[in-house]
């Protein structure tokens, strides 16, 4: 297992932790490769759907990152997002994920320095929980 | 205010006491048509018909232990939008709560219908009750199956024969009703009893011109031993679908036989999209991309995104979910749908505190937010 690299989907938002993987790339800060970009307008327009079709086709973690409490573009939309993370770790763990695969984080637009700290925990993390039982059977 | 008037039963025959009960319901000026299960003229069995006419109530069978579909899907279309009339329905206490939920999509009218609970029997799965009327009248059979539920002595038919979701059932009393019908702990060879559970319930009563009365004293106790012989049905029912489901190669097993017919979907009264995603184009995959997902897995099950289908659905109605078992009673190849969503939704609702149409006023988890809330889940510690 040593010699495994995660595959790690990040959902972030347009305003806020885009911009900050922005910031962090202009800045020449390093992230690790595991993770996969996936700029959305808002966390809010993320539906549970999303985040359960990268799990099943076999992403080891999940993140999702929009803006802090407060400071949503679309004022609202990290709130619902937050509701949608609850209820999909309700959900998840029961079919046997664990619930560190899926992470919410608030990210804002200039914390790129945050950005690429925590995108370097999360793949520290999720490489030490192994492949995900969706990868390793690819039952579906 | 609660009250409570009788409704007498003439030779044992309850249907009969129902039915001129709401042929009763019926004659009040405003109501239109009453929507009740009714035997079919042409076949020996029953459905739901929405009757104009005091006369064609005489077919109405609100006990018979059949359930082939949940009728807040049509109390839905029928109150969709303003119809100018008032229709009372006849509905089962998880009817009522899917309605409910429908209410607060705005997907019905509440006002626009009255609504007649009774205390639920039960039913059967729709093969079970093809083979327990067998060639029996229909008449008939309704009056074995709830003879022998009322009088709990076995009889021609025990609690075992329900429906799963039946006898997991732990609020079959109908609490969202504008009148309810009493059946449990009532003397029911001689009387049924009303309560009033609305303004526009008693509104309703009170032109009737019933016999006031009171709720027998053994009425409590008799619905509290009966829940609590389902609350044990439902947490062993729990236990084993978490057992069988515990990891994802279990839940595909589980799953095996979905052929994506969407039965479950359509079935299901809170599946409230208009237009399912699982139906549009996001579906309609490339076919070279099916071949991309057979070489990169060597294998692979068709038709695809079953197990897909069912964690999205798990994902969009559990916490809307009553159990009223119609997703198993829809799927053709036997998969135990309703213990899948049940299980789930006793835990996605205990998240959120939430409970699917006990109440108007609560909002659906997924419609409102707190700013202050579940912030054990951001961050990515822990």
């Amino acid at each position: 297992m040593t010699d495994f690299e995660p595959t790690i989907i990040a959902f972030v938002c347009n305003w806020c932790t885009y911009t900050a993987a922005d910031l962090a790339g202009t800045s020449r800060l390093a992230y690790p490769k595991n993770v996969r970009l996936i700029r959305v307008m808002c966390t809010g327009m993320i539906d549970p759907q999303y985040v359960i079709k990268a799990l099943l086709e076999g992403a080891d973690g999940v993140l999702v990152s929009g803006c802090h409490p407060g400071d949503c573009h679309y004022i609202n939309g990290n709130f619902k997002a937050r509701r949608r993370i609850k209820l999909l770790k309700e959900i998840l763990p029961r079919f046997g994920f664990e619930p560190q695969r899926l992470r919410l984080t608030w990210i804002g637009a200039s914390d790129g320095i945050q950005f690429a700290e925590t995108m370097n925990k999360l793949a520290a993390q999720v490489r030490k929980l192994g492949p995900s039982q969706a990868k390793l059977k690819m039952v579906i | 205010m609660a009250t409570t008037y009788r409704i007498p039963v003439a030779d044992e025959d309850l249907p009969g006491a129902l039915r001129a009960f709401l042929q009763a319901v019926l004659s009040l000026p405003d109501i239109n048509a009453v929507l009740a299960p009714g035997q079919l003229p042409m076949k020996n069995t029953v459905m739901p018909m929405l009757v104009s006419d005091p006369e064609q109530l005489a077919v109405a069978d609100p006990l018979a232990p059949y359930f082939p579909l949940n009728g807040a899907k049509l109390v839905s279309r029928l109150t969709r939008k303003p119809s100018g009339g008032k229709i009372a329905a006849v509905l089962r206490s998880c009817e009522i709560r899917a309605f409910v939920e429908l209410v607060k999509l705005h997907q019905g009218i509440r006002e626009d219908v009255l609504i007649v609970g009774i205390d639920c029997l039960g039913a059967l799965n729709n093969t079970d009750y093809a083979r327990f009327a067998g060639e029996a009248a229909t008449e008939e059979t309704t009056r074995r199956f709830y003879r022998s539920v009322l009088d709990g002595d076995g009889g021609d038919f025990d609690e075992t024969a329900l429906a799963s979701a039946c006898q997991a059932c732990e609020l079959p009393t109908p609490e969202g009703a504008d009148i309810g019908l009493a059946l449990f702990g009532v003397n029911t060879r001689q009387e049924i009893l009303a309560e009033t559970k609305t303004d526009a319930g008693e509104a309703a009563l009170e032109r009737l011109e019933l016999e006031a009365a009171e709720t027998p004293a053994g009425r409590a106790d008799a619905v509290r031993s009966l829940v609590a012989r389902r609350k044990v049905f439902r947490d062993a029912m729990f236990k084993r679908t978490q057992e069988a489901t515990g990891t994802l190669e279990d839940l595909t097993r589980y799953l095996a036989g979905c052929v994506n017919c969407y039965n479950c979907r359509v079935a299901c009264p809170v599946c409230y999209c208009r237009e399912c995603v699982f139906v549009t184009d996001v579906f309609d995959h490339e076919p070279d991309r099916y071949l991309r997902w057979a070489e990169r897995r060597g294998a692979m099950k068709m038709p695809t995104d079953t197990v897909f289908y069912h964690l999205t659905r798990l994902a969009h109605m559990s916490t809307a979910c009553v159990g009223c078992g119609q997703c198993s009673n829809a799927c053709p190849n036997d998969i135990p749908v309703m213990e899948l969503f049940r299980a789930t939704a006793a835990q996605t609702q205990a998240a959120f505190g939430y409970h699917p149409g006990r109440s108007l006023e609560e909002r659906p988890p997924l419609s409102e937010f707190r700013e202050d809330e579940f912030s054990e889940v951001v961050g990515i510690e822990g």
